[in-house]
């Protein structure tokens, strides 16, 4: 749900990141925080656990200029990605206006991977959304490990509607900001056709 | 859509400021917020210096998020008040129109009752105000030879490029 303050001439959007645990969403969230102008973005704030385990969410704000006259912000979020705390992540959807899928690169957490996208799916739909027609982003993150699988079969496995994929290394900000500009201007072509 | 997109304009954005301050008077309180559900911050009245707006915004949201989900756990509707007292400092939040949240900041010099009494004056005055904000952006939505122009309309690929230029 984009929030359009015509009065303060702001465009407020937000994009979550999804994923299986541990597949580098807040990672892709402090690369971004530790590489953008200290005036351009708020705090990062990481509601985690003792051992840096997302709990409920990361969330960054980012202003990224003006479009159009209007100042355009955006609001990005994690959920957490372990199974059971499936509560928090149909919370946090709430309102979403793009997604982000980060994808585990390695074989053994393909399975992972797919009970995700598919969680993702079904949590979409109950909040009124739908994944085909949502804006989404695909990235396959940990490309640099060994045990990472090639990138046209995890595109065959993952990719759900021909949505832009982007290889990443969110360790190193491979890939990252290329995956948020998608996605932003996913977001902000869908407000077109509004 | 599952909510519709929010959209505010001048004279209700002046309403809602309007009915902030005086909540912020009348309550002896520090800060007065309002939030919507999704965490953005829509109007905010009071001393806001050392204090993280957009911060505020979303956890606030992420709190009554969490709350709701709760009062749905043991099968209640919501739960529309949560109040968090602190040594010094106190939140008052609640929900107004089932869409907004409304948050109050106070220490010592007010008390629990007074604002909790001041805010439901408060919430009354912005929930005809968002019926009227919602009403007017159907009205928008509607009509198909819209007199309002979206900004966004027009938007082209090189503007969105160069949001990211640096």
């Amino acid at each position: 749900m984009t929030f359009i303050n015509y009065a303060a001439r702001e465009i407020n959007c937000k994009i979550v990141y999804y994923g299986p645990g541990l597949c580098g969403k807040t990672t892709n969230l402090q690369w971004i925080y530790d590489k953008t102008n200290p005036q351009a973005k708020g705090k990062l704030i990481s509601l985690a656990t003792e051992t840096d385990r997302t709990l409920f969410f990361d969330f960054l704000p980012l202003d990224l200029g003006t479009v159009r006259g209007f100042k355009t912000r955006f609001h990005l979020y994690t959920v957490p990605g372990q199974v059971f705390y499936d509560a928090s992540r149909k919370l946090i959807l709430k309102g979403v206006d793009g997604v982000v899928f980060v994808a585990d690169s390695q074989e053994a957490r393909m399975e992972a991977n797919n009970e995700s996208l598919q969680n993702l799916d079904k949590n979409l739909k109950e909040q009124g959304y739908e994944l085909k027609t949502v804006p989404f982003v695909l990235q396959f993150n940990k490309r640099d490990l060994p045990t990472a699988l090639p990138a046209d079969e995890m595109y065959r496995q993952l990719n759900f509607k021909g949505e832009p994929t982007f290889e990443a290394v969110a360790m190193n900000g491979t890939g990252v900001f290329d995956t948020l500009k998608a996605v932003a201007k996913l977001v902000l072509t869908e407000l077109k056709k509004k | 859509m599952a909510t519709p997109d929010l959209v505010m304009y001048e004279e209700e954005y002046q309403q809602i400021k309007d009915t902030l301050q005086r909540l912020q008077v009348d309550s002896n309180s520090k800060i007065v917020f309002l939030v919507d559900k999704n965490g953005q911050q829509i109007a905010v009245h009071g001393d806001m210096r050392g204090v993280d707006a957009t911060s505020l915004a979303s956890l606030t949201a992420g709190n009554v998020a969490a709350t709701d989900g709760l009062a749905k756990l043991i099968g209640e509707k919501e739960f529309s008040i949560l109040f968090h007292e602190g040594e010094r400092d106190n939140i008052h939040i609640s929900l107004v129109a089932q869409r907004v949240i409304l948050v109050v900041i106070f220490d010592d010099r007010s008390s629990l009752g007074l604002v909790r009494l001041r805010v439901k004056k408060a919430s009354a005055e912005l929930e005809k105000t968002f019926e009227v904000l919602l009403r007017k952006s159907e009205e928008e939505r509607g009509s198909l030879s819209s007199r309002f122009d979206s900004p966004f309309a027009e938007i082209t690929d090189e503007d969105i490029d160069s949001l990211f230029s640096e």
